[in-house]
C-alpha cells in the first residue's frame, strides 16, 4: 500500500491485515513502555484544513508511539475563504521532507488529488475528505466490532477473521457522513450485512434502490426487521436540521423520536449487541445518556482503538516501504 | 485585391467544386474564373462549410485577461474553424450597458480574426433583479440581439417573462442558463450514482429541466423567442421536443463535451472535468446525440470557458467550472455525430453555422456557399486524426478535458470575408 485514501478500493486481505496489525499495536499499548522504535527518523505531517482535535491527536499519538517525528500543520481555508492552496501547502511539505501526510480537508477527493498529483511524493493517509471517506474511522469501527463480536472480547481469537454474518446498522445522516461513506464499503468487503437507517432526505442518491444493503426510514422498523449485532449512531449536525428552509429534517425533537437510540429501543436489541458512535456525541439528540453510558457501549474504547488502527496504517505504509526497498 | 481559389473542395461534403473568393465574396465556383494572382489552395479531400458560428463563448475580456483576451480567444476561434463568436456577458464589468458591449465589439473588429458579437446581460450585473438597458445595447454599434445572464439563471419567473416580452422590441432572443439556484446550492457534479460514491454534492437533472419547462411555457404564453443554453439532460430533450410540437418558438444548444463525456470522468477528481451544467450520464449523452440528430436540438455551441491554471490545478471543491472548447468542437462533432452517421456534413453546416447565425441574427454568416455570398468558409480536413494536447491551444488557458483524446478531423483553414484567419502549415505554402 502506498496510500490509504478510502475503503472502497481496499481488498479484504489488506483490510484484515490492517486489523491484525492493529491488534498487535494494541497489545503493545498494554505494556509499561508503549513507544516502539519502528518509524524513528521518519516525519509524519498532520495537515488539517478542518478543525478536528480528536482525529488529529489520535494520529499524533499513533505516530509518536511509533517514534516518528510529527509536525502539525493547520491550514485555514474553505471553499469560500481561500487560504493557502492545497497545492502550495503540498509543495511546502515536500520541500520539508514529509514521509507521510495525514490530511483532513473539507473538499471531497482532496486526499486522492494530493496522492495522484505531482505536488508531493510522500504517502497520503486520508483523515477525512469532505463528505466522501474517512477510512481509519471505518477501520477502527471494524476493529472494535471484530474484537467484541468475533473475538469474544479479545483480539487474539479474531486474528485473520473478518465480520462474516454480523449485521451492522448505521443510523443517521448518511448523505453527509464520510464515516458512513467508509463504513458501508468496508463492512461489505468484510462480509457483514449492512442496514442503513435514515430519513430519505439524508440518504445519498440511489442508495434506497441498492439491493446489497437494507435501507429503513425509521429506527423502529430496522430493529423490528433485523437482528442487529452492532449499531452505529452518527452525529447529527444541528445546522443541517432546519436551516434556512432547506433543512433536512423538521426539528431535532422529531429526529430523536424517529431515529434516536433511547433506553427503550436499546432494550429491544439483542443482549450481545454493542453501540458505537464516532463522536462527538449529541447526547439527547441521536443517542440518550442511557445508551451512551451502557456497559455495551464501546464508544470510549473506539477512541483507544483509533490509536492502534492509525499506528497500524502508518506502520504498513511507511515501514512496509522500508522492507521492500 | 484579395483573391483565393480553393480547388476541388467538397462543398458540404457532397459536391466537388472550386471556391473562388475575391474581395470578400464568393466570386465563382470554377477556377477558370479565378484572377491570375489568386492564391491557389488544394482543397482535395477537404470539406468546405459555411464559416462556423459559436453562439456561446466566454472571451473573459474585460476583467479576466489572465484567462483569455478578445485577441487570444479570437485566435483560438479561428483555429477551430469559427468565423464568428458570441461573447457572453459575464465579464467584469458586466456587459450590461451600451458602453461595454461597444467596447467588446470594436475590440473584436480591431483584431479582425472573427466577428465578435457581444451578448448583453438580461439583468443589471447579472443580479437577477432589474432588467438591463437592453434597448440601448440593441441600438448601439454592437447591435446586440442575444441577451443572456449565462453563468446565472434568470430565476425570477416574472422577470423572465418581462425579458422575453421586452426583447420583441428589437427582435432579440433571451438565451437562458437553465439552472434552478435553490436545487443546486453547493452542487459539484451531476446527481447520480457517481456523485453518491464520490461524496460530491449532487446537481440534479430536474434543476435544469424545471427551468426549461417553465421557460417554454412562458415563451409560448407571451409569444416570444427563447433559446436554451447548454442543454444537458435526456429530460430536457423531451421537453424541447414537446415544446416544438406545440409550436413554441424555442431553440436549444448542446455542448461538445456533453456529446462525448459522462460523469464517470469525475472519478479522479480532476477539476478539468468540472463544468456547468455538469457532465451527465451515458443515457443523457445518448439522448442529446439523438436530439441533435433529429433536429430537436438546433445547434452545437462551445461554451468555451477559459480558466487560468490556479483555478484548475487544485482540489475539486475549490476549482472553477468550465472548459475551453473552440478548437476541439468540430473534431468532437465529427467523432460523435458524423463518423457515426447521425449527421451529414450538410447537417454540420446547419448546426454549427446556419442555425446559430439565424438565432443570433448574424447578418453575413451562415450563408450558402454560392456565388455572391460572403466568403466566410471553413475548410475541414476529416481525415486528419490528431491527439488533443491542451497546451497547444491558441487560447490563453489550457483547461481542456480532452487531453489525450484522439479526434478524427479538424479545421484546416478558416476564411473570414475572403481572408484566411487560420491555415494549417500544409496549406500555408500554397502557390500564388
Amino acid at each position: 500500500m502506498k496510500h490509504l485514501l478510502g475503503t472502497d478500493t481496499l481488498s479484504r486481505e489488506d483490510a484484515v491485515l490492517i486489523l491484525d496489525t492493529a491488534a498487535q499495536m494494541a497489545a503493545t499499548q498494554e505494556r509499561e513502555m508503549r513507544k516502539l522504535p519502528t518509524l524513528r527518523g521518519r516525519t509524519v505531517v498532520n495537515l488539517f484544513f478542518e478543525d478536528s482535535t480528536r482525529t488529529r491527536i489520535s494520529f499524533e499519538a499513533a505516530a509518536k508511539r511509533l517514534s516518528a517525528d510529527v509536525i502539525n500543520f493547520s491550514a485555514k481555508g474553505s471553499s469560500l475563504s481561500k487560504g493557502e492552496s492545497l497545492k502550495d501547502t503540498a509543495l511546502t511539505l515536500q520541500a520539508m521532507g514529509a514521509d507521510a501526510v495525514v490530511v483532513r480537508h473539507w473538499a471531497s477527493g482532496a486526499a486522492q488529488r494530493l496522492a495522484e498529483s505531482d505536488w508531493m511524493a510522500g504517502h497520503v493517509l486520508n483523515a477525512g475528505d469532505g463528505t466522501h471517506q474517512h477510512p481509519t474511522q471505518a477501520l477502527l469501527d471494524a476493529f472494535t466490532i471484530r474484537r467484541h463480536l468475533v473475538g469474544g472480547g479479545t483480539d487474539a481469537e479474531a486474528t485473520g477473521k473478518a465480520l462474516e454474518g454480523l449485521t451492522v446498522a448505521i443510523v443517521g445522516d448518511i448523505l453527509h457522513s464520510r464515516v458512513a461513506g467508509s463504513n458501508i464499503p468496508l463492512l461489505k468487503t468484510l462480509g457483514a450485512n449492512v442496514v442503513v437507517v435514515a430519513p430519505p432526505t439524508l440518504l445519498p442518491y440511489g442508495m434506497a434502490a441498492r439491493t446489497d444493503i437494507a435501507v429503513h426510514y425509521t429506527l423502529d422498523e430496522a430493529i423490528e426487521a433485523h437482528d442487529i449485532d452492532a449499531i452505529m449512531m452518527l452525529r447529527v449536525q444541528r445546522e443541517r436540521m432546519t436551516g434556512g428552509g432547506s433543512g433536512f429534517f423538521p426539528s431535532p425533537e422529531e429526529y430523536t423520536r424517529l431515529f434516536g437510540l433511547d433506553a427503550e429501543r436499546f432494550a429491544r436489541l439483542a443482549d450481545h449487541a454493542i453501540v458505537l458512535h464516532p463522536g462527538p456525541m449529541n447526547r439527547g439528540l441521536e443517542i440518550s445518556a442511557e445508551a451512551a453510558d451502557h456497559p455495551r457501549s464501546v464508544i470510549v474504547e473506539q477512541v483507544s482503538n483509533g490509536v492502534a488502527v492509525r499506528m497500524a496504517a502508518l506502520y504498513l505504509l511507511l515501514a512496509g516501504e522500508e522492507a521492500s526497498a | 485585391m484579395s483573391a483565393f481559389v480553393i480547388e476541388n473542395a467538397s462543398l458540404y461534403g457532397d459536391t466537388t467544386a472550386d471556391l473562388v473568393m475575391v474581395d470578400g465574396e464568393i466570386a465563382s465556383l470554377s477556377r477558370a474564373d479565378a484572377p491570375a494572382e489568386a492564391t491557389v489552395i488544394d482543397g482535395s479531400g477537404l470539406v468546405a462549410l459555411p464559416g462556423l458560428v459559436d453562439l456561446h463563448t466566454h472571451l473573459r475580456e474585460p476583467g479576466r485577461e489572465d484567462a483569455e483576451t478578445i485577441e487570444s480567444g479570437s485566435r483560438s476561434a479561428a483555429k477551430g474553424g469559427f468565423v464568428a463568436v458570441h461573447a457572453m456577458a459575464n465579464t467584469t464589468p458586466t456587459a450590461d450597458t451600451a458602453g461595454v458591449v461597444e467596447q467588446v465589439w470594436s475590440r473584436g473588429r480591431e483584431i479582425g480574426l472573427v466577428d465578435v458579437f457581444p451578448v448583453g446581460a438580461v439583468t443589471v450585473g447579472l443580479g437577477g433583479t432589474q432588467l438591463s438597458e437592453m434597448g440601448a445595447m440593441a441600438n448601439s454599434r454592437a447591435q446586440v440581439r442575444v441577451f443572456s445572464d449565462d453563468g446565472k439563471c434568470v430565476h425570477d419567473p416574472l422577470l423572465m417573462r418581462r425579458a422575453l416580452e421586452y426583447v420583441k422590441t428589437f427582435g432579440g432572443v433571451v438565451a437562458q442558463h437553465s439552472q434552478d439556484p435553490r436545487l443546486t446550492e453547493g452542487s459539484q457534479m451531476n446527481e447520480g450514482l457517481v456523485s453518491s460514491e464520490l461524496g460530491l454534492a449532487g446537481w440534479p437533472s430536474v434543476a435544469e429541466e424545471s427551468i426549461i419547462a417553465r421557460d417554454v411555457l412562458l415563451a409560448g404564453h407571451v409569444g416570444s423567442r427563447l433559446h436554451v443554453c447548454h442543454l444537458s439532460t435526456a429530460g430536457s430533450v423531451e421537453i424541447i421536443r414537446w415544446a416544438k410540437a406545440k409550436g413554441i418558438d424555442v431553440t436549444a444548444e448542446v455542448m461538445p463535451h456533453h456529446l462525448l463525456l459522462t460523469d464517470d470522468s469525475v472519478r479522479g477528481y480532476d477539476p478539468r472535468f468540472k463544468v456547468n451544467p455538469p457532465l451527465r450520464t451515458q443515457e443523457d449523452v445518448d439522448a442529446v446525440r439523438a436530439g441533435l440528430a433529429d433536429g430537436t436540438i438546433d445547434i452545437v455551441a462551445t461554451d468555451h470557458a477559459p480558466h487560468p491554471d490556479e483555478d484548475k490545478d487544485c482540489e475539486w471543491g475549490a476549482a472553477a467550472m468550465g472548459m475551453i472548447g473552440l478548437e476541439t468542437a468540430l473534431g468532437i462533432v465529427q467523432k460523435t455525430m458524423v463518423d457515426s452517421g447521425a449527421l451529414s456534413w450538410r447537417d454540420v453546416a446547419r448546426v454549427m453555422s446556419e442555425t446559430p447565425a439565424r438565432i443570433g441574427l448574424d447578418h453575413g454568416h451562415g450563408r450558402p456557399l454560392a456565388v455572391g455570398e460572403p466568403a466566410n468558409v471553413t475548410l475541414v480536413d476529416p481525415n486528419a486524426a490528431w491527439t488533443v494536447e491542451p497546451s497547444h491551444t491558441a487560447s490563453r488557458s489550457n483547461n481542456s478535458p480532452f487531453g489525450g483524446i484522439e479526434l478524427p478531423g479538424r479545421a484546416a483553414a478558416t476564411f473570414l470575408r475572403g481572408v484566411p484567419t487560420h491555415l494549417i502549415p500544409a496549406l500555408e505554402g500554397a502557390s500564388a
